[in-house]
């Protein structure tokens, strides 16, 4: 059975699609045949910022509706054999995510064979992010180190806890804390949240700090996942995240303040 | 940390004051969260029948559910206008 990960996040404009983008060519990269799918049906996005734009003819909604069979809607990666995505609506409402069509949608992908389904879920609490989280195995809680953030985090926690699948029957999602847009520099200066205060008020094991990069704009600027700029912080970044997802230990990098001289750290220059 | 960070006289930095906004808040926001499902409808019942008889508004009845052990207390608070 295939293990569905929903990349999901409350607020918009954290980073979900650059983090699903990311694990999900993290994961097919470590060789597990993995699909990323695009819930945020009407603001299509993942296409971009994987690069294939321009090869999505149908897209998930069809699958649902029977318009397009899913071997017609995945679109295989060039750059990783193990890689495919499913594009998300451009037309259609998030009406058209029914729990059933998702449901049948997820089982033929976990009937052909593929192992990890990331889910990039909308922002919003509404019926397309709920949708993206209802039958997650696995939640990747993507926060900025900011009090909006945060709090919508803590909400999808509390929908994660008792309207999924899982809950529902008892059970539970395993969450995983993914802090982005991170800066060591003014976490010192007191500015920021540190990812142990986001962690403690969470209450959520951290998977991955990911800093604030120059590099994730280059990356969607290219239409390529940002993992896959293996010399970037960032890329570096999600690489150990996707390691730890599947069970090895890393040390956090990028997390701690970059050496400066005793004379801007005693006068807060930069 | 800039000079006066250096040689104490600290200040309270505004992540330390984003830390506790947020501890206050989500353990509130959490606490109403676990609470049973007819609370919000019920919240809106009991202030409809305090209406009835005092004129307040909304944000003068605040109704909050704690847990005290294993009993759930339901506390209740109304402000009411000077006289
Ligand atoms: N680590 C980072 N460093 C710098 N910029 C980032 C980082 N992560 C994301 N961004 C930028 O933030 C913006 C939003 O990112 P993204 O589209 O991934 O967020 P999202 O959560 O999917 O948004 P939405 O809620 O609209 O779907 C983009 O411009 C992206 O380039
Ligand atoms: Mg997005």
């Amino acid at each position: 059975m295939a293990t569905v990960v929903t990349v999901t996040s409350g607020k918009g404009g954290v980073g979900k699609t650059t983090s699903s983008a990311a694990i999900a060519a993290g994961l097919a990269k470590a060789g597990h045949r993995t699909v990323v799918i695009d819930f945020d049906v009407g603001l299509r996005n993942l296409d971009l910022i994987m690069g294939v734009e321009r090869r999505v003819v149908f897209d998930f909604v069809n699958v649902i509706t029977g318009e397009a069979t899913l071997n017609q809607a995945l679109i295989q990666d060039k750059r990783i054999d193990n890689l495919s995505i499913l594009a998300a609506s451009q037309t259609k409402d998030k009406d058209a995510l029914t729990e059933d069509g998702v449901e049948k949608v997820l089982q033929e992908l976990a009937d052909t064979g593929f192992e990890y389904i990331v889910c990039d879920s909308p922002a919003g609490i509404e019926k397309g992010a709920t949708m993206a989280l209802h039958f997650a195995d696995h939640a990747i809680i993507v926060t900025n180190p900011e009090v909006s953030s945060v709090r919508d985090s803590d909400r999808i926690l509390g929908i994660l806890q008792s309207k999924s699948k899982r809950a529902k029957e008892g059970g539970k999602v395993a969450e995983h804390l993914l802090v982005t847009r991170y800066d060591p520099d003014r976490v010192d200066q007191g500015e920021m949240l540190s990812k142990e205060d986001v962690c403690d008020i969470l209450a959520v094991d951290l998977i991955g700090v990911i800093p604030e990069s120059k590099a994730v704009l280059k990356a969607s600027n290219t239409g390529v996942p940002v993992i896959l700029d293996a010399e970037s912080d960032a890329g570096q970044a999600y690489d150990d995240a996707v390691a730890r997802f599947l069970g090895e230990e890393r040390p956090m990098r990028f997390v701690d303040l970059k050496k400066r001289g005793l004379l801007s750290r005693m006068f807060g220059g930069d | 940390m800039g000079f006066f960070g250096l040689f104490g006289g600290q200040k309270k930095n505004s992540a330390s004051q984003a830390k506790e906004r947020l501890q206050i808040l989500i353990s509130h926001e959490r606490q109403n969260r676990q609470g049973p499902d007819f609370l919000p409808a019920m919240q809106q019942e009991i202030l409809s029948v305090v209406k009835k008889y005092v004129e307040i508004r909304d944000d003068q009845v605040n109704i909050r559910l704690d847990q005290q052990g294993d009993a759930s207390v339901l506390e209740l608070n109304v402000i009411l206008p000077e006289r």
